[in-house]
């Protein structure tokens, strides 16, 4: 088979010759390898090569799509691209402008991560599992690696060629222990964008992980009702994803005339400490890129600043149809999907308190840590954490079953009454939207104190 | 080799938005050398060389092979492949979609929709090395529709899909359920933070209850010590009157198929009888391992090596009707959908979350909806005493039949 960008050049010569508003091609080469363990023993590894592409087509505001394997005969898939538009489209088609780039951006790392000797990568995860194994009362554990080297290419009819190389990693560990018919879990995620080195060294993170399933066994549910919490920065990064960085996804927005009168810029989320960032321009994170699926340089985009509404996350058809400036926020898992509004790197930004000051005046709350996952549905949310303590009299106290926490984003960010100084960035996050998942992302924040929040329990 | 073709057309904000069309072709090896196994797959489907290397190199450190794979057998005659859902127009997908949204919006006319009509067909070719061959086509058709209502910053979400092997040319069951549902969310109510009773519909019982049943009938998870039930086979566990099998026969279901992954026959496996534990789910390997035999649910669903999956859970319906169970609360919920139930405890049975659509009941009647409204439970208390199983069972995204469940008591924080 051709490769992709032979078949690239061939078809940026071609792509004007069609009767559409705007069209664009991605072509895809990538390979990824995986390893998973349950159990004590190596459960299986392997390893996968793809090759594929996809047309889209814009004709009078509707989007024709083709996604395939085969990169033979591409001039009929572009015809079929924009025979499938032509259908769909009846008003006027709408995309902000941007300037055509072309560019090549290098994945930037030293060392190919899928290109590794299977046995480097299988040593590392031997030495987590026997750390997990070594753990008295363990009942066992779950494993799953996994890494990919991409190529892509994007073009299209306005005339942008880019390729881009990236790779990714994520690490997923879990320790199950068992007593009688109680089972309880605990995991642990990690990622990066590629590095190898920035999974290594977590021997003592994975141990801890360990013996806090068997802990789990003894300790006790919560009992439902609302608390004052204390979100970890891991937790509170999947917090600001959930709870409010969907919201600012302005493919809900856009058609939705109610949805743009309560999401109007400069309405008041949050106190005048809570700035909301999201940005793939950052480099050397899961989320980060130099341009998205369509093309558009990444930008850093403040959501929240001082407490208020200030901006929001486009594709160029959002943006043009908001009247508001493209992010370079359309993103795609692969070529099997046309691009979507997505986050990148959504964080809340740090302030001065420190933990101790945090958690000082809390009589009863509880203290959340670590994330099992996180959904929305715009005005509601929920996230659940891996570990949790009840804080009672300013200290951390005994351990609590894992808690599935839930808010309303008008009132939720309202509620958050102290930020701390300590920023971190989960990397082991996915997230999933429209069929699309997981796209690599990454959040973070540092601890953040939140009043009445609703806790499910006994 | 699989190889799927899938034409979406989708509705956005009430309008027609997009028309896709899908094709992908891929070849799994999976190769047992010196005893281990080795896998790779790849979309390239003239490089066959690389997909064996790939595979050789993996087998250096994978997994001792346990298992002998099926020589040639004869299959089950499953229908699953109907030629009239390729032969489906562009054209009267776009009218199928207009009319579900049309349906939706004569009731509520300043909803948003955004709905989906979407044809498909897969082939799946398996063949091995010890002469087992199985071939099959699939063809696939579903109908689904989301609705928005915002008022002030309250945001109702209602929907319902339908999918099958043949096509789907009538939209009315599916536009009739949304319309239930608006109805039943008119108003809202309150509720306390206590005990309740609750009925879980179809809906419910997907997004509450089946992650935890599959993970605990999953024959790895057993194997590994994890299941809460996995030394419990033959025992009660769960209420007298609780049926569930997987069944992969049923004609024309999107989940039904001749053969498993792995070119095992297509079987039906009882998973609970009268409250019993009956069985789990094994492929070939894991069964090896646990001393068993395949039940047909090797699924390389995730692109991986085969691992045990359910193909359709099917629970029995009872005796009790929707309305009976609702006039019988004195005060209780009906819940429709959960939102984040499956990111607690899985393994353990527990799940909790946010009621994202969710009726209460006062004196036997449903008053509306309710809001800002946690319940958290597990499966092993709730299904142990099960106070009545509904009479009218209902396919759910195609892989769950299953009557609404009345359970005695649910706990429920809210605010």
């Amino acid at each position: 088979m051709p490769h992709i960008e032979v078949v690239g050049h061939q078809l940026a010569e071609a792509l004007n010759g069609y009767s559409a508003d705007y069209i664009e091609a991605h072509l895809e080469e990538s390979q990824s390898s995986y390893i998973t363990y349950r159990g004590r023993e190596l459960e299986s590894m392997g390893r996968t090569t793809a090759v594929g592409g996809n047309i889209r087509a814009l004709v009078r505001g509707g989007w024709g799509f083709t996604s395939f394997n085969n990169l033979d005969e591409l001039p009929g898939k572009v015809e079929l691209a924009v025979k499938q538009a032509r259908l769909v489209g009846s008003r006027e088609s709408k995309l902000a402008a941007v300037e055509p780039v072309v560019d090549a951006v290098p994945a930037k790392i030293d060392k190919n991560p899928v290109a590794m000797p299977l046995a480097e990568k299988k040593q590392l995860l031997d030495e987590y599992n026997d750390i997990i194994w070594h753990t008295p009362k363990l009942q066992t554990s779950i494993i799953s690696y996994g890494d990919s080297h991409k190529k892509a290419i994007f073009l299209s009819s306005s005339g942008s060629y880019i390729e881009q190389e990236r790779a990714d990693i994520t690490l997923r560990l879990t320790a199950v222990a068992t007593k009688g018919n109680e089972v309880q879990q605990t995991g642990l995620s990690l990622g990066s964008r590629g590095d190898f080195r920035l999974i290594q060294g977590r021997h003592q993170q994975v141990e801890q992980m360990a013996q806090h399933a068997v802990e789990l066994l003894s300790a006790p549910q919560v009992k439902g009702g609302e608390y004052t919490v204390v979100l970890d920065p891991v937790l509170a990064g999947v917090f600001v994803h959930e709870a409010f960085g969907h919201l600012s996804e302005s493919d809900f927005v856009y058609e939705n005339d109610r949805l743009r009168q309560i999401m109007t810029l400069g309405k008041n989320f949050g106190s005048s400490e809570l700035n909301i960032v999201d940005s793939a321009a950052t480099p050397g994170l899961r989320g980060s890129y130099k341009y998205d699926d369509e093309g558009v340089p990444a930008t850093k985009t403040y959501l929240i600043r001082e407490g208020k509404l200030v901006g929001r996350l486009h594709s160029r058809e959002t943006a043009a149809k908001m009247k508001e400036k493209p992010t370079g926020n359309a993103r795609a898992i692969n070529y099997h999907y046309p691009p979507i509004v997505r986050m990148t790197n959504t964080y809340i930004e740090p302030k001065s308190a420190p933990f101790e000051d945090i958690i000082g005046g809390i009589k009863e709350g509880v203290y959340a840590k670590n994330w099992y996952g996180g959904m929305t549905s715009m005005e509601m949310f929920t996230f659940s954490a891996g570990e949790a303590y009840m804080i009672r009299n300013g200290k951390l106290a005994e351990a609590l079953r894992p808690v599935v926490l839930t808010g309303n984003v008008f009132n939720t960010l309202k509620n958050i009454d102290a930020i701390g100084n300590d920023l971190e960035m989960n990397q082991g996050g996915g997230c999933g939207k429209g069929g699309q998942m997981p796209l690599p992302v990454s959040n973070g924040s540092p601890h953040i104190r939140i009043r009445h929040c609703l806790i499910g329990g006994r | 080799m699989v190889s799927s073709g899938e034409t979406p057309v989708q509705f956005e904000a009430n309008r027609l938005k997009h028309i896709q069309s899908k094709r992908s072709n891929s070849v799994a090896l999976r190769i047992v050398k010196q005893g281990r196994i080795g896998y790779a797959t790849t979309t390239e489907l003239g490089d066959s060389q690389k997909l064996v290397n790939n595979a050789v190199e993996t087998a250096q450190f994978g997994m001792t092979a346990k298992f002998e794979l099926p020589s040639l057998t004869s299959y089950p005659q499953i229908e699953a492949y109907d030629l009239d859902v390729e032969s489906v127009s562009l054209e009267k997908m776009i009218e199928l979609g207009d009319k579900l949204v049309a349906t939706v919006k004569s009731h509520t006319p300043d909803i948003l929709c955004e709905a989906g009509v979407t044809k498909g067909t897969v082939s799946v070719r398996i063949i091995n090395s010890r002469g087992g061959e199985a071939n099959y086509r699939k063809s696939i058709f579903s109908l689904g529709i989301e609705g928005t209502l915002i008022r002030d910053t309250d945001m109702l979400f209602v929907g319902e899909g339908e999918s099958s092997c043949h096509p789907l040319l009538e939209p009315k069951a599916v536009g009739e359920a949304v319309l239930w549902q608006l109805e039943l969310a008119k108003n809202q109510a309150s509720v306390p933070s206590q005990p309740l009773p609750v009925v879980f519909t179809p809906n419910g019982i997907a997004s509450a209850l089946i992650p935890p049943l599959m993970a605990a009938f999953n024959g790895k998870t057993v194997l590994e010590g994890a299941s809460p039930i996995g030394n419990r086979l033959g025992q009660p566990v769960f209420d007298k009157k609780l049926w569930l099998r997987d069944d992969p026969t049923i004609a024309y279901r999107p989940g039904s198929r001749p053969c498993d992954d792995e070119g095992i026959p297509s079987q039906r496996t009882p998973l609970i009888e009268q409250g019993t534990v009956a069985n789990f789910l094994y492929d070939l390997q894991t069964a090896a391992l646990a001393h068993t035999q395949s039940t047909g649910n090797g699924s390389r669903s995730r692109g991986g090596l085969p691992t045990p999956s359910p193909s359709a859970f099917i629970i029995a319906p009872g005796k009790t009707s929707f309305d009976e169970m609702v006039k019988d609360m004195k005060e209780g919920l009906v819940i429709e959908q959960l939102m984040g139930a499956s990111q607690g405890n899985i393994l353990g049975g527990d799940f909790s979350g946010n009621v994202l659509l969710g009726y209460k009941v006062e004196n036997g009647k449903i008053v509306g909806r309710v809001k800002d409204t946690m319940v958290s439970g597990n499966i092993y208390q709730i299904l142990k005493q099960i106070t009545a199983i509904g009479s009218e069972a209902k396919w759910v995204g195609g892989f769950l039949n299953t009557p609404p469940l009345y359970c005695p008591s649910l706990s429920v924080a809210s605010k």
